[in-house]
């Protein structure tokens, strides 16, 4: 190959992880800023964490994402580690194509028609069933599993494509029930992708904003629903220090779990 | 832990526990009793419910809206099916959101508005992101971990904080014009926020990793000997990977190509945050109509009549493009 090539290549490569990582860390910087302003440095200070901490709203609204985030992520890993079982290791069945459709139309599907038609599906319901009645915690949640089910099926499934099947066989064969094999072969074979599947999950269902704003009722905003409102009235440093301990718990996260997952690579072999 | 404000009281963690732990016992339960075949019919059964109930069920619920005339009521709209006044069965049927869409200027402009958005910004991820994803590609294990987690790591963090940074990078008096003006290339600020522009960076800054990550896998899999026989064969470079590269990574680009389109196009939160409150696209306008207008039956129109316009036939493609692959792939 040329010389002069990966010359070019490098300059487009470092173009483009600038344009990735500049926008973050202008956040990260006029965080900690000393005035208002968010794009003329005035010297440093820690003068917004310090009201962001004083804001019970936005308290209130973390903690209520980080519940939602938790259950809907544990419940997706659940159904979603289900469906990647039954497309990867059962063979052919009937509604196999329709499984397999209904876990990945959700991945392309535009967010604002999950939320609007998670939100229509509600109203019907409470009309027809009356439940549930109005929206809230458990109308956010049931639209995130939906959404991260696929995620986790995706994930899970590319997984259990790399691993031996002839190991479940032949605990099979040795006469281990199908739910022993599960948890005693299949299971240790897979967590990492479990414990991906999981982060993922929960870092979506964090994150979203627009599937949340349709099916939240009055009095559940999540967090990221009340950035958007705050983002509309305006730029505020305060949301720079709220963005910055967002971005510094999802590294810590990740890595503690690449971590983990490189950990436990070497102990296998 | 201050628990937060809910509308059902306590009720909730009780369900939701209830729910964790008796799918758990279910699996575990019926897999003792039934061994074999018929516990299989649970793992199959559970994600498939949850997926008819709450995708697709919804999907249908929104068609049905769509059709549905507006009303005073609570909700605001009619029954499709209702017991006349001598009990016979009538069924309403209304394609007043259907005739709004072809008839109301606002709405061809949104619609056109968000494929332009979205057809940018996917060229704009294409441009950036085939660089990033040949050299990843090219690039020895050890560095393509590394390089690779970093294209990522932004996905983790919400888009909504990396849409909020671009604001604070591309106002009037932001960094982007303050550079320029630094190195003269501009004596007043150039508009960029609440553009057209902002919007297709804010798209194409988003959906980046949805573009490499695509690609990666299948530039990984090109035979890079053939690129050796290229140039052994006197071909130039460029021209090698004009003849060579480029078509063969085509299936990655389609790949990487639809899921940044697809999204991209319904996308609400970017142009309403970039693209200043004139830009109109379909996210705003299913929001606009949902939240402010309160139309119910017109949202939902707007919103299927993305769904048979754009997203199937994107689907429907995808499809096909992964059968003649499989054929491509059978018949090496």
């Amino acid at each position: 190959m040329s010389e002069r090539r990966p010359f070019v290549l490098y300059t487009l490569m470092a173009f483009g992880y600038a344009f990735l990582y500049l926008p973050i860390a202008s956040v990260v910087a006029f965080s900690f800023n000393e005035t208002r302003s968010v794009s003329l440095w005035k010297g440093f200070s820690l003068q917004w964490y310090g009201r962001l901490l004083e804001n019970q709203a936005v308290i209130d609204a973390a903690l209520l994402s980080l519940l939602i985030a938790a259950m809907a992520s544990t419940l997706a890993v659940v159904i979603g580690t289900m469906a990647a079982l039954a497309l990867s290791r059962f063979g052919r069945f009937k509604g196999r194509g329709l499984l397999s459709l209904l876990s990945s139309a959700p991945l392309v599907m535009p967010d604002v028609m999950l939320g609007i038609s998670a939100l229509f599906l509600f109203i019907t319901l409470q009309q027809l069933v009356g439940w549930p009645e109005g929206r809230g915690i458990d109308t956010i949640t049931i639209a995130h599993v939906t959404l991260c089910v696929c995620y986790v099926t995706v994930v899970v499934r590319s997984r259990l494509a790399q691993t031996d099947h002839s190991l479940e066989e032949a605990a099979m064969d040795l006469g281990a029930r199908p739910w022993k094999v599960f948890f005693l072969v299949t299971l240790p074979l897979i967590w990492p992708a479990l414990l991906a599947g999981w982060l993922l999950a929960f870092t979506l269902s964090l994150d979203d904003v627009v599937i949340a704003s349709f099916t939240s009722g009055p009095g559940s905003s999540t967090l990221p629903v009340l950035i958007l409102s705050k983002v509309r009235f305006g730029v505020t440093p305060e949301i720079n220090a709220l963005a910055t301990l967002i971005i510094v718990a999802v590294c810590v996260g990740v890595s503690l779990a690449g971590w983990l997952m490189h950990r436990n690579a070497r102990h296998a072999r | 832990m201050q628990r937060p404000a809910s509308h059902d009281g306590g009720a909730w963690w009780d369900l939701w526990f209830h729910v964790v732990v008796g799918l758990f016992r279910q699996i575990g339960a019926l897999g003792r009793e039934l061994r074999g075949s018929r516990g299989r019919y649970v793992v199959i059964a559970i994600p498939m419910l949850w997926l008819l109930a709450f995708f697709l069920a919804p999907l249908l619920v929104v068609l049905k809206i769509s059709v549905a005339e507006r009303t005073g009521g609570v909700p605001p709209y009619s029954d499709l099916v209702a017991i006349g006044e001598q009990g016979l069965i009538q069924i309403n049927l209304s394609l007043k959101g259907y005739a709004t869409l072809l008839t109301d200027p606002l709405y061809v402009e949104s619609y056109l508005n968000s494929l332009q958005f979205a057809s940018i910004s996917t060229l704009g991820c294409l441009l950036l992101g085939y660089p990033i994803a040949y050299g990843i590609a090219r690039a020895t294990p050890a560095w393509r971990m590394f390089l690779l987690v970093l294209v990522v790591l932004p996905f983790w963090t919400s888009s909504l904080l990396r849409t909020y940074a671009l604001i604070g990078l591309l106002r009037d008096n932001g960094m982007v014009n303050q550079l320029l003006m630094a190195i003269g290339a501009t004596d007043a600020p150039i508009r960029l926020i609440d553009t057209p522009f902002a919007v297709y960076v804010g798209i194409t800054y988003n959906y980046l990793p949805f573009m490499v990550l695509p690609l990666v896998a299948n530039l990984m899999r090109l035979d890079f000997t053939l690129l050796q026989a290229a140039a052994d064969l006197g071909a130039k470079p460029w021209r090698a990977f004009l003849s060579v590269t480029l078509p063969l990574s085509l299936p990655g680009i389609i790949a990487g190509s639809l899921l940044v389109f697809i999204p991209a196009v319904g996308e609400y939160v970017i142009p309403a945050l970039l693209g200043g409150p004139e830009a109109l696209s379909i996210g705003s306008r299913i929001w606009e109509d949902f939240f402010n207008a309160r139309n119910y039956p017109l949202a939902a129109a707007v919103a299927v009549a993305m769904l048979v316009l754009i997203v199937v036939p994107m689907l429907l493609f995808e499809a096909s493009q992964e059968r003649r692959a499989e054929k491509e792939a059978q018949r090496a």
